[in-house]
């Protein structure tokens, strides 16, 4: 059977979307959970791109690739959400303006 | 069948027939379970169970079924009134999504995926979320509590009862769940006998997946009050209630599948034929287990004290006998119909032996407190599941690579994988025994 | 025809999904709302015949990482947190800068497709899990190896960050 695809173009540029609402997210957003969700929201649209390729290519190296993106955004995110649980036991906020112990 | 519907179009129009099937009996299928675990229970506490609704408690669970669509639909003030519509229909619909790819026989599945079983995996990972977004929109502290729990269980045994399967997976080498049924026709062996620790591994871990008893914690009614589904009534909680059901049946399946040799009979290369003939002598065992049944519900009719009572034992004979006929006579159609039926047999008996190895382990165990569970799953099952899987990476190594006897690799690493059980085992009873209040 | 069709409605869901996931007050709807956008990324996976990427995604991502948040959501819950302010006062520069590298990674795109020569479509093999499984162990084995023990450091910080000092 012929390997069909649509063109990657509508990758890219779903890609792009995503990847230009998760920038706006950690750039607007004061809570830093969902800064933090913004961020998984970056990797994921590089997980999209890398596939889209990947598929391209007939090479599954991209979609290797992108496993290890989703291996490391797991491992960041465990280890942020554990930093916000300790700041949060200290300080009791959630939001990035009020984050500012090292200003005097 | 293909001359009804032109061929262009099976393959669009057989899974959405299978899908309806599914969906329809289904609930259908989760209430009757609920009312044999009544009498299961019933019988192993020697009493009688329901016998006042329907001759034997028959009518039970479309009495209960009326019972919950009837009754007032409470939200609490406070709740999340999207979460709390949300959450139950996100467990409801992750469990009957796993229908999808779950194999009842050779001809009956819906969609067989390339990596069919970590689709199932996945989809009931998935159904997580229903609890925990359950508990939160209750907006209440049992809840949330129960939820956070339920939660906690079921991500910490996903793990174990995943790397149960690794093991079976390993000899199957093939994540389509079509081809691990025919590694295990082709091996001539069902996969429990190969890998027992696995299954072990996994039963304990689908007990926990399902938050049946001895793990039902977060659900059981002298703990958190009813743990995530405190606010839940009516309808919605029978949502929940179907999908833990359905979730029950899943991991039956999946068990079936890949350690109980799925709709192949015992022995499936046993090929003893009736002499002169071309059937084969254990395809004669699905009308003899229907016969013995009717037998014993004939037996069993004139002692019923009822007139109704004796009517329906005699009719459930009755109907035992017009089945076994059914298998002795799909003996002579085609070898499809054949498979089908026989198939679709063995699958049930499986499924049903499992869940009552379920009902079973329920009604014998007490219950774990909720960090001896959470010890029991990090600390025991999942070293155990990890050295099993080396046990039969091993064993599979030793024979493909230096030639040793299957059945001896198995053995020795089996013997290997017991003692490292027991070593953990061992290990573990040492802290439990101290005394828990320790100036901690 | 189907594949378009296909594509548009994962991909309509993961953008709506994202902006709701960005703009919304409560912050378990904005956990949710990542949950469909990451499921919505599962299904353009599943379309672009990367299957094994599907199902890890869904398991890893959806099920893991995603329940990590809305556990920590839930242990940090702030009743007052939903009347505050959310967008800090560097909104609209911000929203402007990140519209613009938008627009830039966009032309980008546009202006390299004329330069670049266009790929032709290569088959893959159709046994994906077998293949990726493949490259994982033996091209790729020091990464899967510093990955593990990048999971099992990360594993032991959180644990460590996490825990209450008695």
């Amino acid at each position: 059977m012929a390997p069909t695809m649509i063109s990657p173009d509508y990758y890219l540029m779903l890609s792009l979307a995503l990847f230009t609402i998760g920038v706006i997210g950690v750039l607007t957003r004061r809570n830093v959970i969902i800064i933090l969700m913004s961020i998984e929201l970056i990797l994921n649209a590089v997980n999209i791109n890398l596939v889209a390729f990947s598929r391209l290519w007939g090479d599954v190296n991209g979609q290797v690739f992108a496993i290890f993106i989703i291996t490391d955004a797991a491992a960041e995110a465990a280890v942020g959400l554990g930093i916000i649980l300790a700041f949060f036991r200290n300080r009791e906020t959630l939001l990035a303006d009020e984050m500012d112990l090292l200003k005097w | 069948m293909s001359q009804l519907i032109p061929p262009a179009i099976i393959p669009y129009v057989m899974p959405l027939v299978y899908a309806v099937v599914i969906v329809a009996v289904l609930p259908l299928m989760a209430g009757y379970i609920v009312l044999l675990e009544r009498k299961v229970m019933a019988d192993m506490q020697a009493r009688l169970g329901p016998m006042r609704v329907g001759p034997h408690g028959l009518l039970q669970p479309i009495a209960d079924a009326v019972k919950l669509l009837l009754k007032e639909d409470i939200i609490p003030n406070d709740a999340d009134r999207f979460m709390f519509y949300v959450a139950p229909l996100v467990s409801v619909t992750m469990a009957l999504l796993a229908y999808a790819a779950m194999p009842f026989g050779p001809a009956f599945q819906i969609a067989d995926l390339n990596v069919g079983l970590l689709f199932i995996l996945a989809v009931s990972s998935l159904g997580i979320y229903g609890i925990v977004l359950g508990g939160w929109a209750s907006n209440s502290h049992y809840s949330l509590l129960g939820a956070l729990r339920s939660a906690a269980q079921l991500v910490s045994y996903e793990t174990a009862a995943g790397l149960g399967l690794v093991s079976a997976l390993l000899l199957a080498g093939s994540l389509s769940m079509k081809d691990i049924v025919q590694a295990q026709a082709d091996q001539g062996v069902w996969f429990i006998l190969v890998a027992p620790i696995g299954f072990f591994v996994y039963l304990v871990g689908s007990i926990a997946e399902t938050n049946r008893a001895p793990f039902d914690l977060p659900e059981a009614e002298s703990e958190l009050v009813a743990g995530y589904m405190t606010e839940y009534s009516g309808f919605r909680w029978s949502l929940y209630f179907l999908a833990e059901y359905a979730n029950m049946i899943i991991v039956a399946g999946i068990a079936t599948t890949l350690f109980l040799g799925g709709w192949l009979r015992p022995f499936p290369r046993l090929h003893q034929h009736l002499i002169g003939t071309s059937l084969e002598l254990l395809d004669a065992l699905p009308s003899l287990i229907f016969i013995a049944i009717a037998l014993y519900c004939f037996r069993l009719a004139p002692r019923q004290p009822v007139r109704i009572q004796k009517l329906v034992m005699a009719a459930a004979g009755g109907l035992c006998l017009l089945l076994a006929g059914a298998m002795a006579g799909s003996l002579f159609a085609s070898p499809a119909v054949m498979q089908g039926v026989h198939g679709g047999f063995w699958f049930m008996v499986k499924v049903m032996a499992y869940l009552y190895a379920f009902l079973w382990i329920r009604f014998t165990f007490p219950r774990y407190r909720f960090d001896q569970l959470m010890r029991l799953g990090w600390r025991f099952l999942i070293p155990l599941a990890l050295v099993n899987v080396m046990g039969v990476g091993t064993a599979i190594v030793l024979q493909q690579l230096w030639g040793w006897d299957p059945r001896g690799a198995e053995l020795v690493t089996l013997a290997a994988t017991i003692g490292v059980a027991l070593l953990l085992a061992h290990e573990d009873e040492k802290p439990a025994s101290q005394p828990l209040a320790e100036g901690e | 025809m189907f594949s378009h069709t296909v594509f548009y409605f994962f991909a309509l869901l993961a953008v709506a999904s994202a902006i709701m996931m960005v703009t919304r007050r409560n912050i378990i709807h904005s956990a949710v709302y990542l949950i469909t956008t990451l499921l919505a990324t599962a299904g353009i996976f599943l379309q672009l015949d990367a299957e094994f990427l599907f199902v890890v995604q869904i398991i890893l991502y959806v099920g893991g990482i995603m329940v990590l948040f809305v556990f920590v959501i839930m242990l940090v819950n702030l009743d007052v947190s939903l009347r505050l302010v959310q967008f800090n006062h560097q909104r609209f520069v911000a929203g402007a800068l990140a519209l613009i590298l938008g627009g830039q990674v966009f032309i980008a795109f546009r202006v390299g497709r004329g330069v670049l020569p266009h790929p032709v479509l290569r088959s893959m093999s159709p046994k994906n899990t077998e293949a990726v499984g493949d490259a994982l162990f033996t091209h790729y084995m020091l990464p899967f190896e510093i990955a593990s023990i990048l999971l099992l450091v990360a594993m032991i910080g959180a644990v460590v960050m996490a825990k209450r000092r008695v």
